[in-house]
């Protein structure tokens, strides 16, 4: 047992699946030159050493191409781990993951698999508005996509290594504040996400979430990064008698329902904090779904943290504005207890 | 190669049937007793036949909206593709598909892709993994003009040339995507023009003479098994038939039509058979009751075939074990 990053957590991952099974490749860009990063986030550093070229094969900058190639390569019996640099720019390969890779075997009367495996690194990081979304929602809104959003160092590994022996294709959503990152990719502003990573083999299953903090008057779900500042709140609001229980699904397709349902018919009250824009965002699907199968264990209406309907800021003290903060979280939960 | 050297008889009866369950279809949806639309590829029957005559069944191939002459030509049963046609439980894609879908893995032919250029990108996947499993089998990717400007086929062609991909694209240039001329949406004459952009051979054939199809797709086809890389063929040739179902082809001319009408692949094929005197009328006649035969026996499994359930709607989006 160690205590490991995120970043460290995902390439140890990588690596074993790489030395289980040959099939597994990845492909991307800047993923294994010398010299390079190893990947954006240094994710696939000293892959290639280990295990060549052939796969840890480094694409052009060509994000719908890439994606294709993986879709093909998957289908056609290898498991590809494919990732962008950047979350933003899988809206360049949409077609290859909403058309394709999600519909192929629907289309082909489930005669064939797609187990392609797509990373993406989300989150706001004073980058401005093209590397910073989170785009959790926008695949969860596609039938045949399987979502992950691991939080911390131990999902991460047990995650994406499920997500590698998955016969369905999967977007692993990882958020860049979390990483770890060191040298020149380490991330300003960066949350320590890292946490003991067990020596042996694991694996986190899809589709189970998971009780970060027990609580008995407001049930709070959160994602990636906004399951920190639903702790942070939390913890804040222990001190003033308010008990929060916070909820980190883990994986958003499939959805562990039941675990948020059970807590919310515990607490009576939900809150739902996410990154992403409010409107047509995960948060309100959360809210419609509790509202649908849970409406009379509630006290009070589901209240919504997101950021709001603006493209991501740049500077410092608007970003900090646009994402949920600690204290909007806490604003929350005091509006849906009554006092505020 | 001269003409005795090719499967032509072979090939003539897969042109024919492709042409004649194409017909069927056609009527059908006249009448009203197949839902949807239809790209029918009449005229171009050639190119799909010349190309997969030299492909095993575990090579794959990756077409278009535009599907059924390739599907066909790679050994998709015309009663499967027919019942997909009439959205039956027993249809190539279990009615999940429709005619833009159709597809069989079991022969190497993948649910048809009908985003424009999509396949090409994913045929270079398919070839990849051909490669990194050792195998030797190859991946065709066929597509049209418009496609070849779509940001897919430079991703896609670049990618297979650069990691020297077991695959071959054919671009079936039947002069329109849609309704839009190819001379509007490219300054170079010929789409195998752009190969040299990418490092690799590019070639054009006439698309309407299957021999001719026959001989560029072997060379392409063996290259690339042979870890030779990919290659670019277009294929010039034409739709003799509207676009889609609802396509009174108001944007070209009877002239032109006619031009194209007099190089119809199938009755030039026959008339060449017979002045070879490699076939008789009557083993053309023969043929020709064959393949009206095994067209009637599809429609008459489609028709008889059962409806799926409303709520097969809801199986088949992911693998589950269980399916196992």
């Amino acid at each position: 047992m160690a205590i490991k990053t995120i970043v460290e957590a995902l390439r140890e991952a990588i690596a074993e699946e790489m030395r289980r099974d040959p099939r597994v490749i990845c492909i991307g860009e800047d993923i294994g030159v010398e010299g390079g990063w190893g990947g954006a986030f240094t994710v696939t550093l000293g892959l290639a050493e280990e295990f060549g070229h052939e796969r840890v094969l480094d694409t052009p900058i060509a994000e719908l191409g890439l994606a294709g190639v993986a879709v093909g390569a998957a289908i056609g019996g290898l498991r590809p781990i494919a990732d962008v640099q950047y979350g933003d720019f899988l809206f360049l390969c949409m077609d290859m993951l909403a058309n394709q890779a999600a519909k192929m075997r629907y289309m082909s009367g489930g005669t064939l698999t797609v187990p392609l495996v797509m990373r993406a690194p989300v989150g706001s990081t004073r980058r401005g508005a093209q590397h910073a979304q989170s785009l959790e929602a926008f695949f969860t809104h596609i039938p045949g996509l399987k979502v992950l959003a691991p939080s911390t160092a131990y999902d991460a590994k047990g995650l994406l290594k499920s997500a590698v022996r998955d016969d369905n294709p999967v977007i692993i959503f990882e958020h860049k504040v979390l990483y770890g990152s060191k040298g020149p990719r380490a991330v300003e502003g960066a949350i320590s996400a890292a946490g003991e990573v067990p020596d042996e083999e694991y694996l986190v299953p899809i589709g189970k979430g998971v009780i970060r903090r027990p609580g008995r008057d407001v049930t709070i779900v959160g994602k990636l990064l906004t399951v920190y500042r639903a702790m942070a709140a939390a913890e804040r609001l222990a001190q003033e008698g308010i008990e929060a229980e916070v909820i980190d699904p883990r994986t958003l397709v499939p959805l562990d329902k039941e675990l948020i349902l059970e807590s919310v018919r515990k607490t009576g009250r939900l809150v739902v904090v996410e990154e992403d824009n409010l409107t047509g965002g995960w948060a309100g699907d959360i809210a419609a779904m509790v509202a649908e199968e849970a409406f009379f264990y509630l006290d009070a209406p589901i209240k919504r943290v997101s950021a709001p309907d603006v493209p991501a800021p740049f500077a410092p003290v608007m970003e900090q504005f646009y994402v949920p903060s600690e204290e909007r979280v806490i604003e929350a939960v005091k509006w849906v207890m009554g006092q505020k | 190669m001269s003409d005795t050297q090719a499967p032509l008889l072979e090939m003539y009866r897969k042109m024919l049937t492709i042409r004649r369950f194409e017909e069927r279809c056609n009527l059908l949806f006249m009448q009203g007793r197949i839902p949807s639309t239809l790209h029918l590829y009449i005229g171009q029957e050639a190119v799909a036949v010349g190309v997969c005559a030299h492909l095993r069944r575990d090579d794959y191939v990756l077409s278009t909206h535009r599907p059924h002459g390739h599907a066909i030509a790679k050994g998709v049963s015309l009663n499967s593709i027919m019942a997909e046609l009439h959205a039956k439980a027993t249809g190539c894609c279990k009615g999940k598909g429709g005619s833009m879908h159709v597809g069989d893995m079991s022969v190497g032919m993948l649910p048809a892709i009908a985003i424009v250029g999509a396949n090409i990108p994913i045929a270079a996947g398919l070839a990849l993994a051909n490669k990194r499993l050792g195998t030797d089998r190859v991946a065709v990717a066929f597509f049209g003009d418009g496609a070849s400007n779509e940001g897919a086929f430079h991703e896609g062609v670049n990618m297979a040339a650069i990691w020297d991909l077991p695959v071959v694209f054919v671009c079936e240039n039947n002069l329109y995507g849609a309704s839009t001329h190819y001379s509007k949406v490219s300054k170079l004459e010929n789409v195998a023009d752009r190969a040299c952009a990418y490092g690799i051979p590019g070639v054009v054939v006439d698309g309407m003479d299957v021999v001719a199809v026959y001989e560029v797709a072997g060379e392409a086809i063996q290259r690339a098994r042979q870890g030779g890389g990919p290659t670019l063929i277009e294929a010039k040739t034409y739709r003799l038939c509207g676009h889609s179902r609802s396509d009174p082809r108001n944007y070209r001319s009877k002239e032109e039509e006619a031009f194209w009408q007099a190089r119809d692949p199938i009755p030039n094929l026959a008339g060449r058979l017979k002045a070879a005197g490699l076939v008789t009328d009557e083993q053309l006649e023969a043929i020709e009751q064959e393949v009206l035969a095994e067209v009637d026996a599809s429609v008459a499994f489609a028709e008889a075939s059962p409806s799926p359930e409303p709520t097969d709607a809801l199986t088949d989006v992911f693998y589950t074990p269980q399916e196992a």
